[in-house]
């Protein structure tokens, strides 16, 4: 059992969720791996049609499953995933131990969860449908793409404001 | 070969999509031990083009470049889905949903979006305004507030046994639903619907 996995990265910013706990630097090539992951997953979100308004409509009206088995079996999948990197002490293939940043609670992921919510029932899309949308043609999105970064910018801008 | 193009020009069963999207996880664990999460992308995009001198903004983005590499990914990942292996027949949508819809104006249920909606002659109209500025806007305060979207916090934070992305899951859920069921028919009548 590795006991370094639940360790909180001390270089990574605990305000980050999607850190970089790697030590080593990714350079030249080795960047190109991150576009493939997504590139497979931008691949999945349209045919899957996890990218389309209606879904996210049918999701939130209970009228259709398909959503709930994406998010469902994404999440069996990574749990599975998680457990055997932890149990069989699964090293990056750059040799590191693999560090998982433990999440803090915060009042931040109800507020800001709620209007997350909000949003996304209007846009029929979360961040990844986002640059999805835009790829596969539909370029009006690019305007909500500006309207997140203005809502994310805001967030950070008066940060201190906001309950968390 | 077309027979390969023809078949996986079908729509994907969630049972084939979901395993997919949740071995996203370990993919990018191992290959580089980096955490998944896509609103950081937007995060990061801020703190590149007008950090200001915020705090929140000022750190080493180019640290994180991966993350905007993974969203070019999955915007290149919709090109190739949507121009060579698209799926030819029209979408199913739950016949409920569309009776739902007609009743708030949706009437065009031939592609993948309400295309009354998504095409760039509403942008400058109130539907523009709900469905790409607003609609945008809370997508982005509201994952930054969270610390993260549905990748971040409901598939990894989740697959890690988190319990504060089980709440901000279910909060996610919360707002969905207040939006769609509450919200939605009211704002959608002002903005012309």
């Amino acid at each position: 059992m590795s006991n370094t996995i639940d360790k909180m990265d001390p270089i990574a910013d605990p305000n980050c969720v999607a850190p970089n706990s790697s030590q080593t630097k990714d350079k030249g090539l080795a960047l190109l791996k991150y576009v493939l992951i997504g590139t497979v997953f931008g691949i999945v979100f349209v045919k899957a049609e996890i990218i389309s308004w209606f879904r996210i409509q049918e999701m939130f009206r209970l009228q259709s499953f398909h959503m709930f088995g994406v998010i469902g079996s994404a999440i069996v999948t990574g749990i599975i995933s998680i457990q055997l990197i932890k149990r069989l002490n699964i090293k990056s293939i750059q040799g590191e131990a693999i560090i998982i940043p433990t999440k803090e609670f915060k009042k931040g992921q109800l507020i800001g969860g709620f209007i997350f919510g909000l949003g996304w029932a209007i846009t029929g899309a979360c961040p990844g449908p986002l640059f999805a949308q835009i790829g596969s043609g539909y370029t009006v999105v690019l305007v909500t793409l500006v309207a997140a970064l203005a809502g994310t910018w805001v967030y950070g801008r008066f940060e201190k404001y906001f309950p968390n | 070969m077309n027979q390969f193009i023809e078949w996986v020009s079908q729509p994907w069963h969630w049972y084939v999509a979901g395993p997919m999207i949740g071995l996203t996880v370990p993919a990018l664990l191992i290959l580089g031990n980096k955490t998944f999460g896509i609103s950081s992308s937007l995060r990061h995009i801020c703190a590149a083009c007008v950090p200001a001198g915020i705090p929140f903004f000022t750190y080493d983005w180019k640290k994180e470049t991966w993350n905007l590499l993974f969203v070019l990914g999955t915007a290149i990942g919709g090109f190739i889905a949507m121009n060579f292996i698209a799926n030819p027949d029209t979408i199913v949508i739950s016949e409920a949903t569309q009776a739902d819809l007609k009743v708030l104006g949706i009437n065009n249920f031939s592609d993948l979006m309400p295309i009354e909606i998504f095409n760039w002659d509403t942008v400058f109209t109130g539907k523009g305004i709900l469905f790409f500025v607003i609609g945008g806007f809370l997508v982005g305060f509201g994952t930054r507030y969270a610390g993260g979207c549905t990748s971040g916090h409901s598939i990894m934070g989740i697959s890690a046994l988190q319990w504060p992305s089980l709440v901000a899951t279910i909060f996610f859920m919360l707002g969905g639903f207040f939006m769609t069921h509450v919200l939605l028919a009211p704002l959608m009548k002002l903005v012309g619907f």
